[in-house]
């Protein structure tokens, strides 16, 4: 029996996805089955309220931002690709693939994990981290709880250490410097089962 | 053109004959001609048989294979720990609060967890199955397997939609006919012992054929702890047929709301023969006259037990969600009892956004059967120094505990309603006192 999930997503549609994202065939048909479920309007793209619906989502202080992060510029809706491409950034490096220079770099590679945590400070998409910006994000994340003077002295303090070149701002290079003793390859990784 | 007719109505005669004969006298009387035991035998046999012999791993000793994988391993530590490990490469700064870059790595990463999994949503759809039983519905990432499976599949589908569905739809349309017709008969009687005692009778019966009507197959365990008169009776919630399942063995008091159309005439039909608690739409929504009217229906000891839901909502027999307190408040011992279902035969649970009631029976009249254990726990009483909430929560641990089912904080109402800002207010308050410390003199 064809089973119902996979019948809807073509067997070509399911190698392109693994060869771009790295999941094998059966975590791309239960991450499929899970796209599905989240998908009430049934019509293939997930929308910003889908992703609200789940509510451990919903109570994350930085959940919007994540939710955003599916989101190509100014669109609203998300399909299966979208979705994986934004998922195969949280997948584990493997060891044979620290050593595999063939494929252009993979999704989860340090890098890449880096440039996702990156764009969740850079909402403006200027590759830089600006002083408004790091201080959206930390008043995401504390809440009431912190008074803005207090808040404002801790961003400038991350600011000074992390900007080597005076703009009072930190790029990604600079922002990669920072967290180079960071294990990040395990702390932005999910661990999948399968 | 009239023998085919009359050829007809003999036809029926016979079959009607044969329900009656067969399963509605021994379910009247309470005893078994032991036809469905050796249908479930079959059943049984035959999927072992067929789909054990496709899996790769050996089937675990409880029969048939039914736990399921979950997509990913999460990371247990707890907020603290995982902030410490990600600052563990910077020296504390001596001023200015303690807060890294890498700090939204923890939020970021339990976000997208929560996006690939989640312990809430997966509660209000049915169970994924680790074997195939061989029905449509279940039928989501399974691979074609062999011709022979699927003759047998549709095989399975003749028998469930042509035999055993219209023999269920009529036994069913009989027990409510006889449920109404008989209570209302019951009612006319003056109060006596003999009124209470053929009340209970009519009730079970009509259960009785219900259940018939479902080929539920139930096991009752621990007995001796059946929910007394003047008690509350608390389960958990998967479908409006968890009343025929507890019902078949005993006689309950209903708490609803009243209703209009079947339902409605249902209702009025009960209340005569032994009062039940019906509310009227407006009423329920004032608590202090609804915990009343149950401490009222408590307190009268000739009164049966109340069964109530305390999760408000039906939750897929994975989990047990938050009880709700108003039915802890009232003072009366409780009798918990856990109900959980057999998901390798039939999927029990009414997901009400995606079925109305009509087409989640019919589906339901078409699985293979209804297989589930209830287990009668021993009652409790609210402590000393105890609040209605942890109450509750003691209460649902146990059923949980006992049910094999996980033990959830979260409220069932979360399957239409968004869930409060307080959880997200407690993260980030205790992320900030990761950041500023614990003393509030540095402000």
């Amino acid at each position: 029996m064809g089973s119902k999930a996979s019948t809807l997503l073509r067997e070509e549609e399911i190698e392109e996805i693994k060869k771009e994202t790295g999941f094998s065939h059966s975590q791309i048909t239960r991450l499929y089955s899970r796209f599905t479920s989240l998908d009430k309007g049934e019509n293939g793209t997930l929308s910003r309220e889908d992703f609200q619906r789940i509510p451990e989502l919903a109570i994350n202080p930085l959940g919007d931002r994540i939710i955003n992060a599916f989101f190509p510029e100014g669109e609203d809706q998300v399909n299966f690709r979208g979705f994986m491409r934004i998922l195969a950034h949280f997948r584990p490096i493997e060891d044979n693939e620290k050593k595999s220079v063939a494929v252009s770099e993979p999704l989860n590679s340090r890098t890449n994990k880096l440039l996702f945590a990156f764009r969740l400070y850079d909402l403006d998409r200027d590759d830089k981290i600006s002083r408004e910006e790091l201080l959206q994000v930390l008043r995401m994340m504390v809440g009431v709880n912190i008074s803005d003077d207090q808040l404002g002295s801790i961003a400038d303090r991350t600011i000074q250490e992390a900007d080597t070149n005076g703009d009072n701002s930190i790029s990604f290079n600079e922002f990669i410097k920072v967290l180079e003793k960071v294990d990040v390859e395990q702390k932005m990784s999910i661990r999948f089962l399968h | 053109m009239e023998d085919f007719w009359s050829l007809a109505l003999w036809a029926l005669e016979i079959w009607l004959y044969l329900i009656v004969g067969l399963i509605m006298v021994p379910a009247m009387f309470g005893f078994s001609l032991g036809i469905s035991e050796t249908y479930m035998t079959i059943l049984v046999k035959t999927l072992e048989v067929l789909l054990c012999s496709f899996c790769a791993p050996p089937p675990p000793s409880q029969g048939l294979c039914v736990c399921v994988l979950g997509l990913i391993q999460r990371e247990d530590g707890s907020m603290e720990e995982e902030l410490e490990e990600l600052r563990r490469s910077r020296p504390k700064p001596p001023v200015g609060g303690d807060f890294t870059l890498s700090d939204s790595f923890y939020f970021t990463r339990r976000g997208i967890e929560s996006i690939v999994e989640d312990e809430v949503t997966q509660r209000f759809s049915s169970e994924e199955l680790v074997l195939w039983n061989l029905l449509t519905r279940t039928n989501n990432d399974f691979q074609f397997i062999s011709v022979r499976l699927t003759l047998v599949y549709s095989l399975g589908i003749v028998i469930r939609y042509f035999i055993l569905a219209p023999l269920r739809i009529t036994l069913a349309c009989i027990g409510l006919t006889w449920l109404v017709i008989g209570t209302s008969a019951v009612g006319f009687l003056p109060n006596s012992r003999m009124k209470f005692w053929l009340s209970e009778w009519v009730h079970v019966m009509c259960y009785r054929i219900c259940a018939r009507g479902l080929s539920a197959t139930i096991r009752y365990h621990n007995r001796e702890n059946k929910p007394q008169k003047g008690g509350i009776c608390v389960a958990n919630h998967t479908s409006p047929i968890d009343i025929v399942i507890l019902c078949n063995d005993g006689c309950y008091a209903m708490v609803g709301q009243v209703h209009g159309g079947l339902m409605g005439v249902l209702q009025r039909a009960m209340v005569r023969s032994c009062p039940h608690v019906w509310f009227e739409r407006a009423e329920m929504k004032d608590r202090h006259l609804v915990t009343k009217r149950l401490k009222d229906h408590v307190n009268d000891k000739t009164k049966l037990p109340i069964l109530i839901f305390p999760e408000g909502t039906c939750v897929n027999n994975t989990s047990v969600m938050m009880f709700k307190k108003g039915s802890f408040e009232i003072g009366a011992t409780i009798y918990p009892v856990a109900i959980k279902y057999d998901p390798q035969f039939g999927d029990a649970f009414w997901n009400s956004s995606k079925y109305s009631m009509v087409s989640y029976l019919l589906r339901m009249m078409t699985s293979w059967a209804l297989v589930c254990n209830v287990w009668y726990l021993p009652a409790m009483h609210q402590q000393e120094g105890e609040d209605a909430v942890q109450f509750a929560n003691r209460v649902k641990s146990v059923i949980a505990h006992q049910g094999g089912l996980v033990d959830l904080q979260w409220d069932g109402g979360l399957k239409r309603a968004k869930v409060k800002e307080s959880f997200k207010e407690e993260q980030q308050k205790q992320y900030s006192s990761m950041v500023v410390g614990d003393d509030s003199s540095s402000d």
